[in-house]
C-alpha cells in the first residue's frame, strides 16, 4: 500500500507540487487580501493581469515564433466587452450624455455578481479569440512577417473604432464607474489558469509542433505538421487570454478609454517576454509580475528631483524612457533574457540540493583523477 | 492506365518552370516497392527540385505524382507526409531548439488523435497517447543508436549525428517512401561507408523504398540498384551502376564534352 502510494506520488509529482503551490498561493492571497493595503493589492492584481497577457503573448511570439504586435487590440476587445456587459444601466445612462448609447447595450447589463462577471470574462476571451481568428486567416496564408504588420494595423483599427464609434464605446471619454470586480482571486485565478494551460500546450504534441514551426517551417511541414493550423491554434489561444487580460484590467481600474490599449501596452508586454526569455513561460510570469512592481517603483523617476543645485521638474512618461532604454540594452547585451528558452521546472528546483552534492562529488573525482 | 501493385512512386512527365527557366523537363520515373534508386547529376541539374515536387514544396507546371497509384500532385506538404513520403534535406534542417527526442516526436504529431483541448487541459486520454508516442520515439532512437543524445538539443549534436537524427525524424512519420537529399554531404570516407551500411539496414528493417540524391559516387554506385542521371532538368541516362559508369552521355555531363 505504502509502495503503491509512493509510486503514484512519484508519477504525478509535478501535478502534486503544482497543486500544493496553488494551494499555498491561495493562502497567501487570503492573507494579503485582509492584511495588505489597497495600494499593494492593486500592484499585485496588475501584476497578475500582466501575467495573463504576457504568457498568452509568449505563446505566439516566443513558442510559435510568429511576431505578433496585436495583444493591445485583443485586450481592447476584451476590455470593452466586460465594460459594456458589467456597467450597470443607470451608470450607462449617466456616461452616454452626449449621444444615446446604441442597442443592445443600452437596454441590458449583467447583474453585478461574481458568476456573471465570470461569464463576461469568458466572453471577453471569446472576443479576443475571434479577433485573432479574423486577423490570423489572411496573415498566416502568407509566409513571412506579415503578421506583425497585420496585427499592428489591427490594433490601430481597434483604437480608431474605439475613438469614433461613440454609440458603442462612448469615444475618447470612455466609461467610468465600472464595478470593481477584479479582486485578487479573479486576477490570480486567471493568471494560474493561463499559465497552466499555456504550459500544458507548450509541453504537448501541439506545443512541439509550434516550436517546430518556429525553428524551421519547411522541415515542420515536411514532417507532417499542418503549419497554418498550428499557427492559428497558437494565435487564437493567445487572443483568448489577451481578451481575458483586457477584461480583467478594466474592472481593476474601473474605467476604460481607448488610450488604455494603445501600442504602449504591446510594447510593455514585448519588454516582459523578451526580458523573461522568448519562449520561456515561467520567465514571462516572473518578469510580468516584476514589471508591475517596477513600474510603480519607477514612479520616483517621474517626480521632481533635486540633484545638487540642478532642479529637474517631474517629467511624465519618464518611466517609459527607462523601459525603452532597458529593452535596447537587453537586445545588445543579453538577448537570451533571464531564462532563455528554458523553464523553471519542479525537476530543476528539486535537483538544486542534488546539484550542490554533485559538484562536490565531481570535484572529488577530479582530484582523484589528477592525483593518480 | 495500370496502377501497378508494386509501384510505390510514379512520376509522370513532370515539368516545372520558374519564369523562363525550365528546372525539370518531362521527368518520368517509376520506383517499385523495396527499391533503392539514386538520382545523380551535376550541380543545378534539378535533382532537389524533383524532390521538392514529390514532397509538395513546389507544384509542377505539368505532369503528376502518384503514390501507390493515388494522385498526390499539388497536395500540401503535410498531407504528403501523412500519405507516406518523408524526406531529409540537403543542408540539415533540424528543429535546433528542440531536444533529439522532441525532434522525433514532432514527426508523430500527424498521427495524434487527441483533441487540442484535451492536450491543453492535460486530460488522461492525452497523457496516455503522449506516453505511447514517447515510448515509440525512444524505441526508434534505440534502433538508430541515438539514445545517448535523447535529451540533448538537436543543434548541439555533432554533424554526423545530426544527419542521422534527420533520418530518424523522417522515419518517425512511418513513411513508405524515404527521400534522402545528399545524405553523405560533408562526410569523410569512413563515415560514408558507415552511412551506406546504415541506409541498407534501415531499408530492410523499416520495409522502405528509398530514393536518394547523392554526389558521392562511391555511395551511389555502392548501394543503388538503379540510377537515374539528369542534366539541365532532362533525364539523360538510366540503368544499373555499371551501365551508368560507362555511359558516354553521363561522362560527358560530368566531365564536359571531350574531343574539342
Amino acid at each position: 500500500m505504502g509502495k503503491y502510494f509512493y509510486s503514484v506520488c512519484k508519477k504525478h509529482l509535478n501535478t502534486l507540487l503544482t497543486l500544493i503551490f496553488v494551494g499555498f498561493l491561495f493562502l497567501v492571497l487570503r492573507w494579503a487580501d485582509t492584511h495588505l493595503d489597497e495600494f499593494t493589492l492593486r500592484i499585485m492584481r496588475t501584476g497578475a493581469v500582466y501575467i495573463v497577457a504576457a504568457v498568452s503573448y509568449d505563446l505566439i511570439n516566443g513558442i510559435t515564433g510568429q511576431f505578433s504586435l496585436g495583444p493591445n487590440g485583443f485586450m481592447a476587445l476584451g476590455g470593452y466587452t466586460v465594460a459594456l456587459l458589467m456597467l450597470p444601466l443607470p451608470q450607462k445612462a449617466f456616461v452616454w450624455f452626449l449621444q444615446p448609447q446604441a442597442w443592445p447595450f443600452n437596454s441590458f447589463s449583467f447583474p453585478v455578481t461574481w458568476y456573471f462577471f465570470g461569464l463576461a470574462l469568458v466572453l471577453s476571451g471569446v472576443m479576443g479569440a475571434l479577433g485573432a481568428f479574423i486577423v490570423g486567416i489572411p496573415s498566416f496564408r502568407l509566409r513571412g512577417d506579415y503578421l506583425a504588420i497585420a496585427t499592428f494595423g489591427f490594433g490601430e483599427i481597434i483604437f480608431v473604432l474605439a475613438n469614433n464609434l461613440i454609440p458603442l464605446t462612448n469615444g475618447p471619454l470612455g466609461m467610468k464607474g465600472i464595478p470593481e470586480l477584479a479582486n485578487v482571486y479573479w486576477c490570480f485565478g486567471w493568471a494560474v489558469i493561463a499559465t497552466l494551460v499555456v504550459k500544458n500546450i507548450a509541453n504537448s504534441s501541439y506545443g512541439r509542433a509550434m516550436k517546430a514551426v518556429r525553428d524551421d517551417e519547411v522541415a515542420a511541414e515536411a514532417m507532417g505538421v499542418n503549419v497554418f493550423r498550428t499557427k492559428m491554434l497558437a494565435f487564437v489561444v493567445s487572443g483568448f487570454f489577451a481578451g481575458v487580460a483586457g477584461g480583467l484590467l478594466v474592472p481593476l481600474i474601473t474605467t476604460i478609454s481607448p488610450t488604455l490599449f494603445t501600442f504602449t501596452m504591446t510594447f510593455n508586454l514585448l519588454i516582459i517576454i523578451v526580458l523573461g526569455g522568448l519562449g520561456s513561460i515561467t520567465g514571462s510570469v516572473i518578469t510580468a509580475f516584476g514589471f508591475a512592481i517596477a513600474s510603480e517603483l519607477l514612479r520616483a523617476v517621474e517626480s521632481p528631483m533635486q540633484i545638487g543645485t540642478i532642479r529637474i521638474p517631474g517629467i511624465a512618461g519618464m518611466r517609459m524612457v527607462v523601459f525603452a532604454a532597458l529593452l535596447v540594452l537587453l537586445m545588445i547585451f543579453y538577448r537570451q533574457g533571464i531564462f532563455g528558452q528554458s523553464e523553471l521546472s519542479w525537476e530543476w528546483i528539486l535537483s538544486l540540493p542534488g546539484k550542490v552534492v554533485d559538484k562536490e562529488v565531481a570535484k572529488k573525482w577530479k582530484r582523484d583523477e589528477t592525483s593518480s | 492506365m495500370e496502377t501497378g501493385r508494386d509501384i510505390v512512386l510514379e512520376l509522370d512527365h513532370l515539368t516545372i518552370k520558374f519564369g523562363g527557366l525550365v528546372a525539370v523537363n518531362d521527368f518520368s520515373l517509376r520506383i517499385e516497392k523495396g527499391e533503392l534508386v539514386g538520382l545523380i547529376g551535376p550541380n543545378g541539374a534539378g535533382k532537389t527540385t524533383v524532390f521538392n515536387i514529390v514532397t509538395g514544396q513546389y507544384e509542377p507546371t505539368q505532369g503528376s505524382v502518384l503514390l501507390e497509384g493515388k494522385d498526390i500532385t499539388g497536395w500540401r506538404p503535410h498531407l504528403i507526409a501523412a500519405a507516406g513520403i518523408a524526406r531529409t534535406f540537403q543542408n540539415v534542417r533540424l528543429f535546433t531548439g528542440l531536444t533529439v527526442l522532441d525532434n522525433v516526436l514532432v514527426s508523430q504529431h500527424l498521427r495524434l488523435k487527441s483533441h487540442f483541448l484535451s492536450a491543453a487541459l492535460c486530460l488522461p486520454s492525452y497523457s496516455n497517447e503522449e506516453q505511447r508516442a514517447r515510448a515509440n520515439a525512444m524505441e526508434l532512437l534505440e534502433r538508430l543508436e541515438l539514445v545517448p543524445y535523447a535529451r540533448e538539443l538537436a543543434g548541439n549534436l555533432p554533424y554526423g549525428q545530426q544527419r542521422r537524427l534527420e533520418i530518424a525524424r523522417a522515419l518517425a512519420t512511418c513513411p513508405k517512401l524515404l527521400l534522402l537529399d545528399e545524405p553523405a554531404a560533408g562526410m569523410n570516407p569512413e563515415e560514408t561507408a558507415r552511412l551506406m551500411r546504415f541506409i541498407c539496414k534501415i531499408r530492410d528493417e523499416f520495409d522502405l523504398t528509398i530514393f536518394l540524391i547523392e554526389h558521392d559516387m562511391k555511395l551511389v554506385m555502392g548501394i543503388c540498384e538503379r540510377i537515374r542521371v539528369i542534366d539541365y532538368g532532362i533525364s539523360i541516362a538510366e540503368g544499373a551502376p555499371d551501365e551508368i559508369k560507362k555511359d558516354p552521355r553521363v561522362i560527358a555531363a560530368y566531365l564536359g564534352e571531350g574531343g574539342e
